[in-house]
């Protein structure tokens, strides 16, 4: 018999099982593969699930749309490792839910902007770009510094975490807020620091005694690409 | 095979599909279009057989070239370190001095400080060095902390009150007003004697008063005349350039509740002769001095 698109076209069930066949197929070829092939799920030293306080940061990286104008992901050509440093691995971004790599550019990568500045530096940039980056068309994000950061659902974020596979562990849910608020104070801090290793703890905001958005927002910024070792890491034992 | 239907006016065949009255003409693809879609998919077929791509069982292919984008990377900067190798091994061996006499050397590592200037210090000191408030002007020849070759390889070295630095340069400005070591008034009167010796329009009786208590608490480091001390990474006071403004209100300001800049240590996060070479960049830009 002739085929025909005839019986397939004039029948919405069919088309439908089919096209659900077809887009399964595709699926199955592009995505399961990055659950098995070994470099796409290497392993390296160093990485820590975010802390409270960190995590506050980021979920505030990206209500603010951060993302919109800076990637967070150095590829590995010669002219973004000379600037921005070590091309980011896949690793680095396995705690991250969603991801933040982006392909946009309008300002920099900050991949690894980690203690590359001063929190000094930040406040003053975040609050006005313009004072110490003149030819800068970055919005200007003063209000963070006069917004307490809301605490109260920190444990729930951790929770929300560890649902979709990052290892936070009990106590460290149990303990987020007081870990939070230890982060961003300038003593106290011994037992956060205990839950996760290199993770610093200072006022960032230049408030002490009060948690804002800034602080949170620059605990991130200056832990990010802070992580790996990599005087330690083998880039060749990972050329598959 | 049904029968192949021609449309009456073009003369195109139909593809047999009819709404309303109306055929679909079944027009062919140009020829050139064709192949060229042909081509691009044997291309692409070849592709994948050259380069890495199909996901197998237990790994994705390798490509019968062996490329992949680390070896790849790690090649550039092989081949980019040794083109550069025999001036930075000696740049290594040569002390600043030398290099700022050596024609070569200079115009190396002016270039290669301006290229590391670019990356990490305009965010604070500004793509032409001109500093921002709370930054300092690296062009003009008012050093905070000293303008010598070795000078400037130390502040980038061990940074400025950074923390995680054991060698950082560090001072301390007393918070005069916040403390309450001065009372109101006196940071008033302190003020305009600032003002008085910087050449701005001062309240003489107040700068007067005021010249009592500069002796008495701000002497020590900033000098008896305002002139700064290197040593202590104190500000000049005498003159017409501000850390963080000449004004009246930021001045007191700063001697209210003082504002102290901190610069991150380069040292490891640059190698040692990218800071050789961006303390002679800067040292280039228009205020280094001679080595004392």
């Amino acid at each position: 018999m002739q085929f025909s698109h005839k019986k397939i076209e004039t029948n919405a069930t069919l088309l439908m099982v089919l096209s659900f066949m077809v887009v399964t197929i595709g699926g199955l070829v592009e995505i399961a593969p990055l659950f098995y092939l070994q470099n796409t799920i290497e392993k390296v030293e160093g990485m820590r699930p975010y802390t409270p306080l960190e995590l506050a940061g980021r979920n505030i990286y990206i209500r603010e749309g951060c993302y919109v104008c800076h990637s967070q992901m150095i590829r590995p050509f010669r002219d973004e490792t000379e600037r921005y440093g070590h091309y980011s691995l896949a690793a680095e971004s396995m705690y991250d839910h969603p991801f933040q790599w982006g392909s946009k550019r309008t300002g920099p990568d900050l991949a690894r902007v980690g203690e590359k500045y001063s929190d000094e530096w930040h406040r003053a940039h975040l609050a006005n770009p313009r004072s110490v980056v003149p030819e800068s068309i970055m919005p200007a994000y003063g209000f963070l510094e006069t917004t307490d950061l809301n605490m109260k659902d920190a444990g729930e974020h951790l929770k929300a975490n560890q649902w979709v596979g990052v290892p936070y562990s009990d106590d460290q849910i149990a303990n987020a807020q007081a870990d939070l608020v230890a982060q961003a104070s300038v003593d106290g801090a011994e037992a956060m620091l205990a839950r996760y290793p290199k993770a610093q703890a200072r006022d960032y905001d230049g408030h002490p005694g009060r948690v804002t958005e800034m602080d949170a927002l620059i605990a991130y910024l200056q832990m990010l690409g802070t992580l790996v070792d990599f005087s330690a890491y083998q880039a060749e034992a990972n050329v598959r | 095979m049904p029968d192949i239907q021609r449309d009456e006016i073009s003369g195109t065949e139909t593809t047999g599909h009819e709404w309303d009255g109306i055929q679909e003409l079944n027009t062919p693809l140009p020829r050139w279009w064709l192949w060229t879609f042909y081509a691009t998919v044997i291309w692409g077929l070849g592709y994948t057989i050259a380069y890495p791509a199909w996901p197998m069982i237990s790994g994705a292919t390798t490509g019968v070239l062996g490329w992949n984008s680390r070896t790849q990377i790690a090649l550039e900067q092989a081949n980019a370190k040794a083109a550069q190798a025999s001036m930075v091994s000696r740049i290594e061996a040569a002390s600043l001095d030398e290099i700022t006499k050596d024609a070569d050397l200079l115009q190396f590592a002016k270039a290669g400080g301006a290229a590391a200037f670019k990356v990490n210090c305009v965010q604070c000191h500004g793509s032409g060095a001109a500093g921002a408030p709370g930054y300092p002007n690296l062009n003009d020849d008012d050093w905070i902390w000293g303008g010598s070759l070795e000078a400037i390889q130390t502040t980038l070295l061990h940074g400025i009150r950074y923390a995680q630095n054991p060698n950082t340069r560090d001072s301390q400005m007393p918070r005069f007003g916040v403390d309450g070591i001065l009372t109101p008034v006196q940071i008033v009167q302190v003020t305009e004697h600032v003002l008085a010796i910087s050449g701005q329009e001062a309240d003489a009786a107040a700068a007067q008063a005021g010249s009592v208590i500069f002796a008495e608490n701000c002497a020590a480091c900033h000098g008896a005349s305002g002139e700064g001390n290197r040593d202590l990474g104190s500000p000049a006071l005498a003159d017409a350039i501000w850390l963080y403004g000449s004004d009246r209100v930021a001045i007191a300001q700063q001697i209210t509740d003082p504002t102290m800049g901190v610069m991150p240590a380069w040292s490891p996060r640059l190698d040692a002769t990218s800071v050789k070479q961006l303390a002679v960049y800067v040292h280039s830009l228009g205020g280094g001095e001679p080595t004392p």
